[in-house]
């Protein structure tokens, strides 16, 4: 893993995901739509600083922040194992670190951050991408729990999966129409560059430590329950907003009414 | 560059350094507190960790005003002009590529298909040896990315036929659900988490303004109702699809032994 901290080797690994992106884009807009590129200058700049962005974001993590998590992760993962006797105050720590990490890698996601200032801007401000973002990381949060849950109990993972899709199509009969796929896109935006390097050293950890599970089988599933839960928290956000604001106008007519 | 414009590129700039140090600020402390009080241990290089911390906050605030001047607007463009063209095969074909080209490089989808194939190789259902092990990454990151090339053109065609997304999706976890009765025990897991993988910190970001400029441009759809979905496609597809490969490779390989 020496070579990750390298930061050309990075950046080369970097410009290798993001150059065939722009080469397809200018293939499309120059040899497909014959139209030139518009503001070339300005575009090549924001390619050139993603490019470094991700560049510098990635060396930072692997410096100061997965080095850190992976190891607290394993330590509090093997804390928990005590001679094959349950104790909850190991488990109590996981846990509450599941939670912990699961809500702040979130917040950090660049991808999210995208979604979200797009989304405040395409609902011409009714979303605020602040709110949406913490009702994104409350979901991963509840799901990265419950996935530890899961893997410390050793109950199957389709159980868990499928009631969860049986709460997002009953909250998606309810909920306002207009959140509805900005909340399954959620789901599929939480998981990437902070939140599946940290939360797979967890899963990967309990799996190894707790006697009975194999990290081949129980190890992965955590990912798909951070996928899960947002959905569920966003839309349950939403409909929470149109509740309040319902009340509030059926309050506002009551006070009308009355002389 | 002109004077004006370089003063307002670096005031967005000194607001994205504000937002980004505003986002990692929880999970700078989730870990300092973790490290501190619970596992009672000083860092063990200060000097480093305190480098890395300010080149995330420097990477995240150059990414996002990045997005905003390069990534965005050619997404929303490209997506105007395939909308102004009228050549439904070109704008398909695009949004094909699109998917499966970003997807089939993902670092985070190489490094869960090998976890995969390497559980493949142990549970028996192929070799386990080095050479049967990399093929059957391989086969399953085709299948991922050609899924994601699926769910884009699918997706695409849903803004343009203003197709109902709740029925889509809730019809394809259905098939989701269906499907994990039937296939190999082993691959599930694999099958769920590679939904969650595929899309990464540049695709969500085109994808999105794929379809919010999509809907824009049609007359009759929403940028808001019509225009996010694709997403929560490609992130659907790949379980039906992996599982799909994982039932196939079964049947063969019961095909030949009997």
């Amino acid at each position: 893993m020496e070579i990750l901290f390298n930061p050309i080797m990075l950046l080369l690994a970097t410009a290798k995901d993001v150059l065939p992106v722009l080469g397809l884009l200018i293939f499309f807009q120059t040899l497909v739509l014959k139209r030139p590129l518009p503001r070339p200058g300005i575009i090549i700049l924001g390619f050139g600083l993603v490019l470094v962005g991700m560049t510098c974001f990635l060396v930072g993590l692997d410096l100061a922040i997965f080095p850190v998590g992976k190891t607290m992760a394993l330590q509090l993962a093997e804390g928990a194992r005590g001679g094959g006797k349950v104790i909850w105050s190991a488990y109590g720590w996981i846990y509450l670190f599941s939670f912990l990490v699961g809500f702040s890698t979130t917040i950090a996601e660049p991808s999210l951050i995208a979604v979200a200032n797009k989304a405040h801007e395409v609902s011409r401000k009714a979303i605020s991408s602040w709110g949406l973002r913490i009702a994104v990381a409350i979901g991963v949060a509840v799901g990265i729990t419950l996935g530890t849950f899961r893997i410390v109990s050793g109950t199957p993972l389709y159980l868990y999966i499928m009631a969860g899709y049986v709460v997002v199509v009953i909250q998606t009969i309810f909920a306002p129409r207009m959140i509805i796929a900005l909340a399954y896109d959620s789901g599929g935006v939480t998981t990437s560059t902070v939140t599946v390097p940290l939360v797979a050293a967890l899963g990967l950890g309990l799996a190894s430590n707790i006697p009975g599970r194999s990290p081949v089988m129980d190890g992965f599933g955590l990912i798909a329950f951070a996928s899960l839960f947002p959905i569920i928290s966003v839309l349950g956000y939403a409909q929470l907003a149109q509740w309040i604001v319902r009340r509030r106008n059926r309050k506002a007519e009551t006070s009308k009414a009355r002389p | 560059m002109s004077l004006k414009s370089l003063t307002k590129f670096s005031a967005a700039l000194g607001r994205a350094l504000l937002g980004a140090s505003r986002d990692l600020a929880p999970i700078i402390l989730v870990i300092a507190v973790f490290q501190v009080l619970v596992l009672r241990q000083p860092f063990p290089e200060l000097l480093s960790t305190l480098v890395g911390l300010g080149l995330v906050i420097v990477g995240l605030a150059l990414f996002v005003v990045g997005l905003e001047i390069g990534l965005f607007p050619i997404g929303e463009t490209l997506a105007e002009e395939f909308a102004a063209k009228g050549s439904l095969f070109w704008l398909l074909l695009f949004a094909f590529a699109l998917g499966a080209g970003t997807t089939v490089a993902e670092p985070a989808l190489l490094a869960v298909t090998r976890e995969g194939a390497k559980a493949a190789a142990e549970a028996g259902i192929i070799a386990n040896t080095p050479a049967s092990i990399d093929r059957y990454a391989l086969s399953v990151r085709l299948t991922v990315a050609l899924s994601v090339g699926a769910a884009i053109i699918l997706g695409v065609l849903r803004i343009l036929r203003g197709w109902s997304l709740p029925i889509l999706i809730v019809g394809g976890y259905a098939l989701v659900m269906l499907m994990t009765l039937f296939a190999p025990k082993e691959i599930i897991g694999l099958a769920y988490d590679s939904g969650g993988v595929t899309t990464s910190t540049v695709t969500v970001p085109l994808v999105t303004a794929l379809g919010v400029g999509l809907a824009r441009s049609i007359r009759g759809r929403d940028p808001l109702t019509d225009g996010f979905g694709l997403i929560a496609l490609a992130s659907l597809t790949p379980m039906i699809f992996v599982m799909l490969f994982g039932l196939i490779v079964n049947w063969m390989k019961h095909g030949n032994s009997f």
